[in-house]
């Protein structure tokens, strides 16, 4: 199990080293021209030394690999100077400066080149990581609220094929995997907010918790973009859940396991809902890129200040640095979780053999 | 009750007699496979309601705009922000009539005839992306389920279509691919059109081929293939004989999840503004633009919401029907 769970991490690399070079290929086809905004009695010579300075007049295999050094190495370097310097979990250990590089000519240490965003000409990173926070927290609760609502709501509903349970978690799973974000979190705006006036419409990301009343706040604001994004995780997973409870109740396995006179609790809990979590979990990561692709939404409808709000607006302004870093920080995530599943799907079902 | 009782022949008067050795088989005629689905399609309120819901939406926007004759992009700016027909039930005062009956926008243009025409748009966008990411995905999860030396290839390449992002990549592509598609194909409907079908298509045939090589994975194990392979079986035998059908009812659950995934996405775009021209009514495209003015005018986000999340559940309903006709261990049940 060790020895493939290696495996698969080292496979990772030139997984995550082919999409990079995707992502990379895919936004030097972009039309946009980083110097358009450049003013049109700028002559032509110097937009052309702009152009270099900017690196790119180089060959494209010479500026993917300057970016892939970037990404890895540069921007590792002042992550960990950070996590020394401030970071409350590394904070002990002795302050390293891996990112600082003597200057040639004075002498003095400064700070290597970073990734600059061409929107607000400020390192790239230091923006990603004030708005990874607020993401992270809204799809990461909403997919454990999902989760926790989405398993019982399955296997109840399989147990009890045809039921009056199974009919209405089926419609209510059905009705939200059915309605989308971008509808409902308008309709929720419209009802919770102007109508009842309980939630704020608007997610206040400036908001600090520092006691039980301003928790409460947080609390507040967190309910409807969490729960717009929990509706669809919940149907999708107990959809999947229901499924494949279904195909596993009518096994042999499972007559035997009653014939040998076990429990029905721990017949159903034990052997069937091992069984049925093979196919499920595979769902759970796979559904990663589509909560990520619904919090671009969600964050958008509520105005959540995270990363997809600022790929979206990346992306409008034809920030390619944003958007390259935006979309590799997703992909990164997204294999993370891919991992995951695999290794979990080789737990659990011992008869697929990895050889 | 009488006349039943009375023995119709003389022969059925004699099994009367030996009725509790012999049993009068067959009693019922033999039964189709099909007619078995049939049956049990048929118990599925929700699924009958789905599919006639979904005959119904594709009629009416295929023959809408042959009964419903106003042009969507007409503008009427006299009978602008029209509100729709029932409004009348509780307030005699508002703009409302026949001529108009689901109101008029901003501009004037008559909803249910941009209504009409936006659901042509999504219905032809998510069957063709539907269609076409079933094609692919059971395509490479059936060699790399079945063929252990594609596997590796397929798996990772099915990974690497996994760990893309898809709606910003969907999102680039569009604007990326927009002006020489539309030259292309001489009209920027048709370009883009062809744009979200195929990008659609291509990022959402991983799922169907994941879950077909998984349930292919376990079924090579299982002793029913073993037994074909003795026998002499060829693999592209065993493949359409025996694997395939019993993946159809995953296949049927992952179709109806990719159409509704299709037309969501396809709402999606056009929410964020990237997705078909301006002019050219889209249901989603016809909710993002309603929200802003959603206080006063609130019916112009839900009709085509509503619209949107109704085709979408009849869909769903459907592939939950078919599943359950499908699947031999459930029929009959």
């Amino acid at each position: 199990m060790l020895n493939f769970t290696i495996r698969r991490l080292l496979l990772s690399i030139p997984t995550l080293l082919f999409i990079s070079l995707v992502i990379f290929m895919l936004l030097q086809l972009a039309p946009g021209d980083p110097m358009a905004q450049v003013p049109l009695t700028v002559p032509p010579e110097v937009k052309q030394k702009m152009r270099e300075a900017l690196g790119l007049g180089a060959p494209v295999h010479i500026q993917y690999i300057k970016w892939l050094q970037q990404f890895f190495i540069v921007e590792m370097q002042v992550l960990i100077d950070h996590l020394t310097a401030n970071s409350f979990l590394f904070g002990w250990l002795p302050d390293t400066q891996f990112s600082m590089t003597t200057d040639a000519v004075t002498g003095t240490l400064v700070e290597k080149q970073r990734v600059i965003s061409w929107q607000t000409r400020s390192p790239v990173m230091d923006i990603v990581i004030q708005r990874m926070p607020q993401t992270l927290w809204v799809v990461g609760l909403s997919y454990v609220v999902g989760i926790l609502i989405a398993i019982p709501i399955g296997i109840y509903s399989a147990y009890r094929h045809y039921s009056m349970f199974d009919q209405a978690g089926t419609f209510v799973t059905m009705v939200g995997f059915s309605i989308p974000p971008f509808f409902t979190g308008p309709l929720l705006i419209v009802i919770f907010s102007v109508s009842l006036g309980w939630l704020p419409s608007i997610y206040d990301t400036t908001h600090v918790v520092t006691d039980w009343q301003s928790f409460k706040v947080q609390f507040m604001q967190m309910i409807m973009p969490v729960m717009v994004l929990a509706l669809q995780t919940t149907a999708q997973i107990s959809r999947y859940m229901r499924s494949a409870m279904l195909d596993n109740l009518n096994q042999d396995y499972v007559r035997t396991a009653r014939a040998k006179g076990l429990k029905e609790s721990v017949v159903v809990m034990v052997h069937v809902l091992r069984n049925s979590m093979i196919p499920v979990v595979t769902v759970i990561a796979l559904g990663m890129p589509a909560i990520f692709g619904g919090a671009i939404i969600t964050e958008n409808v509520f105005k959540v200040n995270g990363i997809g709000q600022l790929l979206l607006t990346a992306l409008f302004a034809n920030d390619l640095p944003m958007v390259m870093t935006l979309t590799f920080i997703f992909a990164i995530l997204i294999v993370l979780f891919n991992l995951i599943a695999d290794i979990l799907y080789g737990v659990l079902d011992p008869r697929i053999r990895y050889d | 009750m009488t006349e039943q009782a009375i023995p119709a022949s003389p022969i059925e008067a004699d099994l009367e007699v030996y009725g509790a050795l012999k049993d009068k088989e067959p009693s019922k005629p033999p039964r189709s496979q099909w007619r078995d689905v049939w049956d049990q399609f048929r118990k599925h309120k929700g699924a009958v309601w789905g599919g006639g819901f979904l005959l119904f939406i594709t009629l009416a926007v295929l023959l809408g705009p042959y009964l419903w004759t106003i042009e969507p992009t007409k503008l009427d700016i006299r009978n602008k922000n029209w509100r729709p027909i029932y409004t009348l039930i509780w307030d005699s005062g508002a703009v409302a009539g026949w001529a108009h009956p689901f109101g008029t926008d901003q501009l004037g243009r008559d909803i249910l005839a941009q209504m009409i025409y936006g659901g042509r748009v999504s219905m032809a966008v998510g069957w063709s992306a539907m269609i076409l990411a079933l094609l692919i995905g059971t395509a490479v999860g059936v060699s790399a389920g079945y063929f252990k030396r594609a596997d590796f290839i397929l798996m990772r390449l099915t990974d690497l279509f996994l760990s893309l992002p898809i709606l910003p990549l969907v999102l680039l592509a569009v604007t990326l691919f927009r002006q020489p598609l539309t030259k292309a194909f001489g009209s920027p409907e048709a370009g883009m059109f062809v744009l979200i079908v195929s990008v659609i298509a291509l990022t959402s045939w991983m799922q169907t081929a994941r879950i077909v090589r998984g349930d292919i994975l376990a079924l090579k194990e299982r002793e029913f293939i073993l037994a074909a392979r003795s026998i002499g079986s060829t693999s592209g035998k065993i493949i359409r004989r025996h694997l395939l059908p019993n993946v159809v009812s995953p296949i049927m659950v992952s179709a109806t999840l990719g159409l509704a995934t299709a037309i969501i996405t396809e709402s999606a775009l056009s929410f964020l503004g990237v997705g078909f021209p301006s002019d050219f009514p889209t249901w989603g495209k016809l909710l993002s633009d309603a929200v802003d003015r959603m206080q006063e005018y609130p019916e112009r986000v839900l009709l085509p919401g509503i619209l949107i999340s109704l085709t979408v559940l009849s869909v769903n309903y459907l592939g939950d029907g078919l599943r359950d006709a499908l699947d031999p261990r459930i029929r009959g049940r």
